[in-house]
């Protein structure tokens, strides 16, 4: 997706517009011709509801606020200042971008239910509030003279254009969003927002973009709405039904893809407006109860909307034969040459309600070395990582990064400074590329996606990956996906990489090829600590041990000496093999 | 006109209203905070099984002369009654036939699952409304029972001067609701069938190793909600006119409530229905009419942003 198919993508937007304006031109049903209008409206507010929900996750039940604004700030600008919709529309859709700053910036901090669930009460508080202040229904005055200068034609089919080419606009911006760092970045904070921070990616920043130009194309949405059917109603603008056919037509046609929503609209609003004129008059509420039951039976065999299903259907099973292991050679590791120290924590605590998870911890990291945390579980190994590259603020202490305070910073601060970690538990992105997947990881070095691609491609190259760059992350095997999870890390360049358990659930001969890879980065000068609960690999991997046990350092030294340590040994086993321990 | 101060008469109404309706309000919160709190889906429909409460308490009352026969009182004591055990099984039915198939045998994550489920209930809610009007016409409806244009008297201070009048219909949605709220707690905190359910919604995944069949507690669970949520639209009934889009009227006050009270938080979810009933009695008292509703969303908002796991939930979010 990230790179090359572009070109089959433009191709596809010119074939649909070219194939709709024929539609159009063909139509002479003035009823229809409404119908050929109201699609692209409908598809441009499904793709402002997918630029921020659809790629960041965070589901929003308010677009209609966004779309209101936009249909109230174009119609009163008429009514009242006599202002053409050409310029009306465009500053609807600035009204709907800097209404979706404001409550972007309020909202934010809340993640998923709470999310959605506040987005709601926005564009219903708006719709009381213009009930209240007079605006019960504003009726676009019509223009006998200079009509076309105030978008009023005679030719139906001219509105039809119009909304067309805005969605053709729509369109190809979110193609541009999709492909480039925006959306991928957005995408990255959808699977999880942590690890996106910590790889590099400002969340706050990318989803208050997401919500801009979100709102901003559902002002657009809501100003062509005005236009075309020339009331405005608090109801009709601000109502539940209209933000929720954002996610209808999205979520029918497909979530996260910018043919989703256009499929969608394509299929449910003349679906609708058909079963409303055919039956509507005879039955009332049979459009409505066809339309649900559509969108039941759909949802139950394709739970993710058409336009994915029709993707998996396509999809050609790429063949694949079982990898081996990719294979580093490295010669004899060096021997470790302390450097000055790089990261230093010192006397850190950190509690989590009664639990005291660190207790006055102090490392010193020397840069070139390669130092293993080890401890039995729950001896607080991740949250050590989670407070040196700033997920977790500690209670108190200091974490200092070549001279520099970490405390306070952002994880994608600290990760531009030069901290790059991998999970315990990896999340990839399944159904993207090797290559998109790692890419995430290079955006915080590199200032064009160009540039991106490039770092990622080399990342790639040097865990052993090249073949699978094209290969969706869903085909990859336990220990490609960790493979890939290092690339990422190792494409943002990192001074310091942190790796949480790497070596958890694989083979042996996995683990002496990964062990082979990292021990070549440090051969190249970058520094790695590597928390682990065995010790076997490690000891014959890092320079030294910081044992922790109960969230406090029980051991520090080479790794010769610290397995002997008779603490090191009760922590682990007990106290009856201590004795054994020394005897030994 | 008394000026722009309320009366300290006008004052005691508002709270006793609030009171009252926030009993009802309670009930209709907890039954959603089953559904959304215990099983974290977000369920659109929740105002349609609150709108089917109401034209099935109309059903029992008219249909059939059944009301004429025994008395439109007795009637709706048996609407009450029948309710709960008659919206579980449709309820359990649902779940079984559509929400709970979603995901089988197709590899996807739980989000994706939440997202499918969430417009599968936008598509539901369309189909019961509709099919609704369909049924029983668009002409909103009232019950003209005795209960909802009677009220008793209070005399707080004895005096006479100061006088507070209590709805017949809503004294007793209000005492119904706190009866089946009670009920409810009493299941799910000294019954294994309770124990299962909270086990199931706290850790599924622990739970099926305990040899908790997940998906079944899910079914009763959503037939519990679905219940209750039809027994607080039987109550709603007795003293508010309805037609089948009446739903959209309380789905922020459900989602309000229970967000207020906590996700998660049973009890909590009824505390927060009462606290909603009283803010939006009380702000009649200062605000004009139309902005009457934008109260509960503001209120709503702040709560969200103050404190987002609610007046009694935990903040589990971990790094």
């Amino acid at each position: 997706m990230f790179v090359g198919q572009t070109r089959t993508t433009y191709i596809a937007v010119a074939m649909f517009g070219v194939a709709y304006v024929a539609l159009v031109l063909l139509t002479r049903n003035s009823y229809y011709q409404l119908m050929l209008t109201l699609v692209p409206v409908w598809a441009i507010m499904g793709l402002s509801w997918n630029v921020l929900s659809g790629y960041s996750g965070l589901i929003s039940f308010g677009h209609g606020a966004f779309f209101g604004l936009g249909a109230f700030t174009t119609s009163l600008l008429l009514v009242r200042a006599d202002i053409t919709p050409w310029v009306g529309i465009p500053l609807g859709a600035a009204v709907g971008s800097l209404a979706g700053l404001v409550i972007g910036a309020i909202t934010f901090r809340l993640r998923g239910h709470y999310f959605a669930l506040a987005m709601l009460a926005y564009p219903l508080a708006m719709l009381h509030i213009f009930e209240w202040a007079g605006f019960q229904e504003v009726s676009l005055p019509m223009k006998r003279e200079n009509a076309a200068a105030f978008m009023q034609f005679a030719d139906q089919r001219w509105y039809a254009l119009i909304t067309l080419s805005l969605l053709i606009v729509t369109l190809l911006l979110c193609i541009r969003i999709e492909r480039s760092r925006f959306g991928l970045s957005l995408l990255a904070i959808k699977q999880n927002e942590l690890a996106a921070e910590a790889a590099g990616i400002p969340s706050l920043i990318w989803k208050l973009k997401a919500i801009a130009v979100s709102g901003a194309l559902a002002g657009v949405a809501g100003g062509l709405y005005a236009v075309v059917l020339l009331v405005v109603t608090p109801e009709s603008a601000f109502g539940m039904a209209t933000s929720a056919q954002a996610l209808i037509v999205t979520m029918f046609g497909g979530v996260g893809t910018v043919w989703g929503p256009v499929v969608g609209s394509l299929i449910l609003i003349p679906l609708a407006e058909l079963l409303h004129a055919q039956l509507g008059a005879r039955i009332p509420g049979i459009q409505g109860v066809v339309y649900g039951v559509a969108i039941i039976l759909v949802i139950t065999k394709m739970p993710q909307g058409i336009v994915w299903a029709l993707k998996d259907a396509l999809a050609k099973k790429s063949q694949r034969t079982a990898s081996t292991p990719p294979v580093t050679d490295i010669s004899a590791p060096r021997p470790f040459v302390p450097g000055p120290e790089i990261l230093g924590v010192n006397s850190v605590s950190c509690s989590f309600g009664g639990v005291k998870a660190l207790r006055n911890i102090a490392i010193s990291v020397r840069a070139g070395e390669m130092l293993g945390i080890i401890g039995p579980n729950g001896a607080g190994k991740t949250t050590l990582f989670n407070v040196m590259n700033g997920l977790v603020a500690p209670s108190k202490g200091q974490v200092r990064f070549r001279g520099l305070d970490l405390i306070g910073r952002k994880p994608s601060a600290i990760c531009a400074l030069g901290i790059g970690r991998t999970f315990q538990v990896s999340r990839p992105f399944l159904r993207m590329t090797v290559l998109e997947n790692v890419i995430i990881g290079a955006f915080v070095k590199t200032t064009t996606d160009q540039e991106a691609a490039e770092a990622a491609r080399l990342a790639i190259a040097r865990v052993g990956l090249t073949h699978f760059e094209g290969v969706p992350a869903s085909e990859l095997t336990n220990y490609e996906l960790r493979l890939m999870e290092l690339a990422r890390a190792y494409s943002s360049s990192p001074i310091l990489l942190l790796l949480d358990e790497p070596f958890a659930g694989l083979a042996t001969a996995e683990i002496e090829s990964y062990m082979n890879l990292i021990r070549g980065f440090r051969a190249d000068g970058m520094t790695i600590v590597i928390i682990e609960h065995t010790m076997q690999a490690m000891v014959k991997l890092v320079d030294h041990f910081v044992v922790l046990d109960q969230g406090a350092v029980i051991a520090y030294g080479p790794p010769a000496e610290v397995v002997r340590k008779p603490q090191v040994v009760k922590a682990y086993l007990g106290d009856k093999w201590v004795a054994n321990a020394q005897s030994q | 006109m008394m000026g722009l101060l309320p009366s300290f008469e006008t004052i005691l109404q508002s709270i006793a209203a609030g009171l009252l309706v926030g009993c009802t309000y309670g009930l209709m919160c907890v039954a959603l905070g089953l559904i959304f709190g215990v099983m974290r889906l977000i369920n659109f429909a929740q105002g349609e099984f609150l709108m089917l409460g109401m034209y099935f308490v109309m059903s029992v009352v008219t249909i059939f002369g059944f009301g004429s026969l025994i008395g439109p009182i007795p009637a709706i004591l048996v609407a009450i009654v029948a309710s709960v055990p008659v919206f579980f099984v449709i309820g359990s039915i649902l779940h079984w036939a559509m929400l709970g198939r979603i995901g089988a045998g197709q590899n996807l994550t739980e989000g994706e699952v939440h997202q499918a489920q969430l417009i599968m209930t936008l598509g539901l809610s369309l189909l019961l409304a509709n099919g609704t009007l369909i049924v029983f016409g668009s002409t909103p409806v009232s019950l003209d029972t005795p209960l909802a244009s009677q009220a008793w008297t209070l005399d707080p201070f004895g005096h006479g001067d100061i006088l507070v009048f209590l709805n017949k219909g809503r004294v007793v949605a209000g005492v119904v609701a706190v009866i089946a709220t009670a009920a409810l707690y009493f299941l799910l905190h000294s019954t294994d069938t309770g124990r299962r359910l909270r086990a199931a919604a706290d850790n599924p995944v622990a739970a099926t190793y305990m040899g908790i069949d997940v998906a079944r507690s899910y079914r009763v669970t959503f037939g519990m909600g679905f219940g209750l949520t039809a027994l607080a639209g039987v109550m709603v009934a007795t003293f508010y006119p309805f037609q089948p889009y009446v739903g959209l009227d309380f789905i922020i006050t459900m989602y309000a409530g229970v967000v207020l009270g906590g996700l998660g938080s049973v009890m909590g979810s009824f505390w927060g229905g009462l606290i909603i009933g009283l803010v939006q009695q009380i702000s009649s008292l200062v605000l004009p009419l139309q902005l009457q509703g934008t109260t509960v969303f503001i209120v709503f908002l702040i709560i969200l942003l103050i404190r987002p796991q609610g007046l009694f939930g935990r903040n589990v979010e971990r790094a």
